[in-house]
């Protein structure tokens, strides 16, 4: 994937920008949202509608949508591992490839191999995770999420 | 093992699951998208809208809206923050992290010492290694002596993200660089 440096190297326009950080949350339940989030830009649905999709081929957006809270709709936790360097990626494919693991990702730690596994009850999530371990042969650390701090509006962007 | 408590599951109905599935990947960027998503699960728009309200209003979900992709907009640099602080101030120092505007998410998680004795977690989102340590200063200021021990776990490679799934799985997921 290729990384900008900085958002300059995306050239939003200044509609790009506003859509992007102001309709984080709030994005209106009536029958056409896109029409009233132009009334509130000063623009046409159909430009607001063809800036959005923009936005998603470039990949600036992941999507229009809605986000989920975690353990709310189903039950997960974040769970790590310490891994040898040599034997990580063998692992961490393996873990992958269970379709209840949902996020995986490497980290500069000790603890390098970092992902949320998702099931719908208690029960078939303690089963995921012990048949992640048998497969991995690694005990893993469990990190379910006890208290959430953040009252989630989006996460203001800055574009200097 | 600690169980999350999962009250709101119960709560979700077969309908609730499959709007919630259809969804994953975003809503439809047509002129009226409740009504798009209602047609593919045989439903009204109204009662789309209605359910979308609910599981708002019962915290499922948390918001509506466009979805940034931070690496794609310059915020390369990923880095969990994670602290030791005492447990009986961690919900009051959790609330004042969790408000820092560059803190994405702040949870607190239990810790399993010696090797991980870490209770709160700020995730930080910036443009620059340096830029997390600068905000993970400012969050060490805040704490002050309440820090008794931090780390900053940058993520190297993202190895697998797909959105959430609750039945049936998905498969897949390859390997990407991440900040």
């Amino acid at each position: 994937m290729s990384i900008a440096t900085g958002n300059k190297t995306l050239g939003l326009s200044p509609l790009e920008r506003r859509l992007l950080n102001d309709f984080q949350h709030g994005l209106p339940l009536v029958p056409r949202p896109y029409a009233a989030m132009a009334r509130r830009l000063g623009v046409s649905e159909t430009e607001v509608i063809a800036t959005l999709r923009r936005l998603a081929e470039r990949g600036a957006v992941s999507r229009v949508g809605p986000v989920f809270r975690p353990n709310r709709a189903g039950v997960s936790t974040l769970a790590a591992m310490a891994v040898a360097p040599e034997d990580l990626e063998r692992i961490a494919a393996i873990v992958s490839g269970f379709a209840e693991v949902n996020h995986n990702y490497e980290r500069e730690h000790e603890y390098n191999l970092w992902f949320v596994v998702t099931a719908p009850d208690a029960a078939a999530l303690r089963e995921v995770l012990a048949r992640i371990e048998a497969a991995t042969g690694h005990a893993l650390l469990e990190l379910p999420l006890l208290e959430d701090f953040h009252i989630d509006l989006g996460f203001e962007l800055e574009w200097t | 093992m600690n169980d999350p408590a999962p009250l709101c599951v119960a709560l979700l109905d077969d309908t609730d699951r499959a709007l919630i599935n259809a969804t994953q990947a975003g809503l439809p960027l047509v002129p009226r998208p409740y009504h798009a998503l209602a047609a593919q699960l045989g439903l009204d728009a109204g009662e789309v809208m209605a359910r979308f309200r609910r599981l708002q209003a019962t915290g499922v979900i948390r918001r509506l809206g466009a979805v940034p992709n931070h690496y794609r907009l310059g915020y390369t640099a990923n880095g969990m923050s994670v602290w030791d602080v005492p447990d009986d101030r961690v919900a009051e120092l959790g609330r004042a992290v969790g408000a820092l505007d560059f803190v994405s998410h702040c949870y607190e998680r239990p810790r399993h010492p010696p090797r991980w004795p870490y209770n709160l977690f700020a995730m930080i989102h910036a443009r620059s290694r340096d830029e997390v340590e600068d905000r993970v200063a400012q969050i060490a200021a805040l704490l002050g002596a309440a820090d008794r021990g931090h780390a900053v776990l940058y993520s190297t490679a993202i190895l697998k993200k797909t959105g959430l799934r609750i039945a049936p799985p998905a498969a897949g997921g390859g390997r990407r660089a991440a900040g």
